[in-house]
């Protein structure tokens, strides 16, 4: 079975997962128009399609770099709050909010991929459990620096007090009468104005799928696949291990920057501890269920689960035990052979197939 | 058994010989006093080997004698404790693997290291990262140059995996493959990164007499196609006689014996390192 045409298999997937993000968004359009979406699940268009861009942001660095980050809500804070203070500093200058949505969202690109490879240069050195630590801590670094920013703008320009004390408060920014405070430190961004809309995170998904569908599927992200499956190998055809681990780390942190953006615009009041272990956690149980690698999977199982714990409000409590335990039960399930098994016996088609490949 | 033509050898002044057509061209490789060790273990030590630039040299020696060690410290998988290495005339000290595999060694593995979820077509497209390039971002956007360049890559490939007749398997998942195959996908994948010198350990491994018989016609080919440099490690005794030109032969790590197949077979130290003192026996 795995003799088939491995390339046109892939295409066709790529064509496909294209297709379903359209189809998606039309749908959802058509419905929105015509009224038939609650209120509620008009407030989870957004935040879904960024959801989304984050996991074919992480599935990147854990699926075809086969590195474990746990830090991956860092990237998107930094593009969250970079983003946010972009569209309000440039209000006045630029009137058009669609333009400035784009500024804003790149600039948060720029900012994350920054960070990105700044962190990716310690990180990078590292291999498995090291990496998904280090990582883990640069997230909460980052977290708790951000949770200690105070930034404000009046007519001379930006103000920032970093204030890791927290003796400081907005008064010390020494703003004019007509300035405003964008990120009130441990309270975050407060009175940003949302405009963040579902068409801006559709147009996001897909040029986030042709980004990483595209680099995979060129010499670059060859050389990326080449370095997950055999170090050694690699190697010896000449393929520079850290830059190409580098360029593909930064590339999936710009692309986590820019969802960031698109999530820190849709609400009003952002703080940083959105943005914590958790929420790390969460992205990577979306690209772990959704199949590493697997771009379509990852955005099914981000939709799936992100929609469904807030259709089921009353459980919410329980999310997290529910993703540890979906975690647990979908590796073992991939890597056990007692638990392969013990499902080949309990699902009767999976059982059959298997035979059929013997 | 085919008969191989061989080139007549020629002592040179490395205490080592090469054939005669090569006598006035840069060796491929020079070994001088080349050793490491692993904390008190000499593992291979005062190694002095050359080789000349279209020679077919052979490695051969007991298990354990340091042979894929020499070719680790070749591609400076190990760094050398002692010694030098020049590969066609340029010194390599302080150089890694993959500046070594830019200077024009290229290796296969004793265990296959090929990169099984890929496909054979993408495994030696990889072979072929810095033939043909083009940026990261050209690659993204689909520019033009990604288009030129991966027609070029496919043809190529192609073309390379016709030596060994897979063009067949191109679409296969490269850990799919049988056996055999796979060592001859590894020999591909590193002729692509345009050697000068390849390095083949153990490419007979696992492999039936005919395939055997197939592998050194092609060694050959090879070698006559590509105007390169053959070192290989190998226990298959009718390989290494047929095809090796010159032949050095390892015991802890140390040469034992240098010289054609014909002085190899007649060498008392190599019959001893291989079948036991008879005096002590007695």
């Amino acid at each position: 079975m795995s003799k088939t045409k491995n390339i046109k298999k892939g295409s066709v997937r790529n064509i496909i997962t294209y297709a379903l993000v359209i189809v998606s968004f039309i749908l959802v359009t058509v419905f929105s128009k015509a009224g038939l979406l609650s209120r509620s699940a008009q407030g989870l268009l957004v935040p879904v399609c960024c959801y989304i861009v984050m996991a074919i942001s992480l599935n990147l660095t854990v699926g075809v770099l086969g590195e474990l980050s746990l830090g991956h809500a860092g990237f998107m804070s930094i593009g969250a709050f970079t983003g946010v203070i972009v569209s309000m500093s440039l209000q006045a200058a630029i009137p058009s909010t669609a333009l400035r949505l784009l500024v804003a969202i790149l600039s948060g690109m720029i900012t994350a991929a920054v960070a990105g490879f700044l962190i990716g240069i310690p990180v990078l050195k590292l291999r498995g459990d090291y990496l998904a630590i280090v990582t883990l801590a640069f997230g909460e670094i980052i977290k708790e620096l951000i949770n200690c920013l105070l930034v404000g703008i009046d007519e001379n320009g930006l103000h920032f007090i970093f204030n890791p004390t927290g003796t400081k408060s907005a008064d010390d920014l020494g703003l004019s009468e007509t300035g405003r405070v964008l990120i009130k430190g441990a309270q975050g961004a407060t009175g940003t104005q949302t405009i963040a809309n579902f068409t801006a995170g559709f147009i996001l998904i897909i040029v986030a799928l042709i980004i990483v569908l595209n680099f995979v599927n060129s010499r670059t992200g060859r050389a990326v696949l080449a370095i997950r499956d055999n170090r050694i190998a690699a190697e010896s055809c000449g393929i520079n291990i850290t830059k190409y681990k580098m360029i593909a780390f930064v590339i999936s942190a710009s692309i986590a920057g820019a969802a960031g953006a698109l999530y820190g615009m849709n609400y009003s009041n952002l703080t940083s501890a959105k943005f914590d272990f958790n929420t790390s956690i969460l992205i990577l149980v979306f690209v772990v269920l959704g199949g590493l690698g697997n771009m379509l999977g990852s955005i099914i199982a981000a939709t799936v689960l992100y929609v469904l714990p807030e259709a089921l409000r009353e459980f919410s409590d329980y999310r997290m035990l529910m993703y540890a335990i979906v975690l647990i039960l979908v590796m073992l399930a991939t890597n056990n052979p007692a638990v392969k098994n013990l499902f080949m016996k309990i699902i009767p088609g999976k059982k059959k197939k298997e035979g059929a490949a013997k | 058994m085919k008969n191989f033509e061989k080139g007549n050898m020629v002592p040179v002044p490395s205490h080592s010989i090469i054939p005669e057509r090569d006598v006035g061209e840069t060796p491929v490789l020079e070994c001088i006093h080349l050793g490491i060790d692993f904390g008190g273990l000499r593992a291979v030590d005062d190694f002095n080997f050359t080789i000349g630039k279209t020679e077919i040299a052979g490695l051969i020696g007991p298990n354990g004698a340091g042979k894929t060690t020499i070719f680790n410290l070749l591609t400076k998988v190990y760094t050398p404790t002692r010694g030098t290495i020049i590969i066609n005339g340029m010194d390599t000290s302080g150089k890694n693997t993959v500046q070594i595999n830019k200077m024009g060694v290229a290796r296969t593995f004793q265990n296959i290291r090929l990169f099984s979820n890929l496909s054979v077509e993408d495994n030696v497209r990889i072979g072929l990262h810095n033939q043909e390039k083009y940026t990261t971002a050209s690659g993204i956007l689909r520019l033009p140059s990604y288009w030129k360049k991966e027609k070029a890559m496919h043809e190529r490939a192609m073309e390379l995996l016709s030596i060994f007749g897979m063009e067949d398997v191109a679409d296969w998942k490269a850990g799919s493959l049988p056996y055999g195959a796979q060592r001859r996908l590894e020999i591909v994948r590193a002729l692509a990164t345009d050697p000068k010198l390849l390095l083949l350990d153990e490419p007979a491994a696992g492999m039936n007499p005919n395939e055997t018989a197939d592998l050194m016609e092609n060694i050959v080919k090879i070698r006559d196609t590509f105007k390169i440099a053959v070192l290989l490690i190998e226990h298959d005794m009718n390989l290494v006689m047929g095809i090796c030109e010159g032949i050095c032969v390892l015991n802890f790590g140390q040469i034992i014996a240098k010289g054609t197949a014909e002085e190899i077979q007649s060498n008392p130290a190599v019959i001893e390192a291989y079948l036991g003192n008879k005096k002590k026996e007695d």
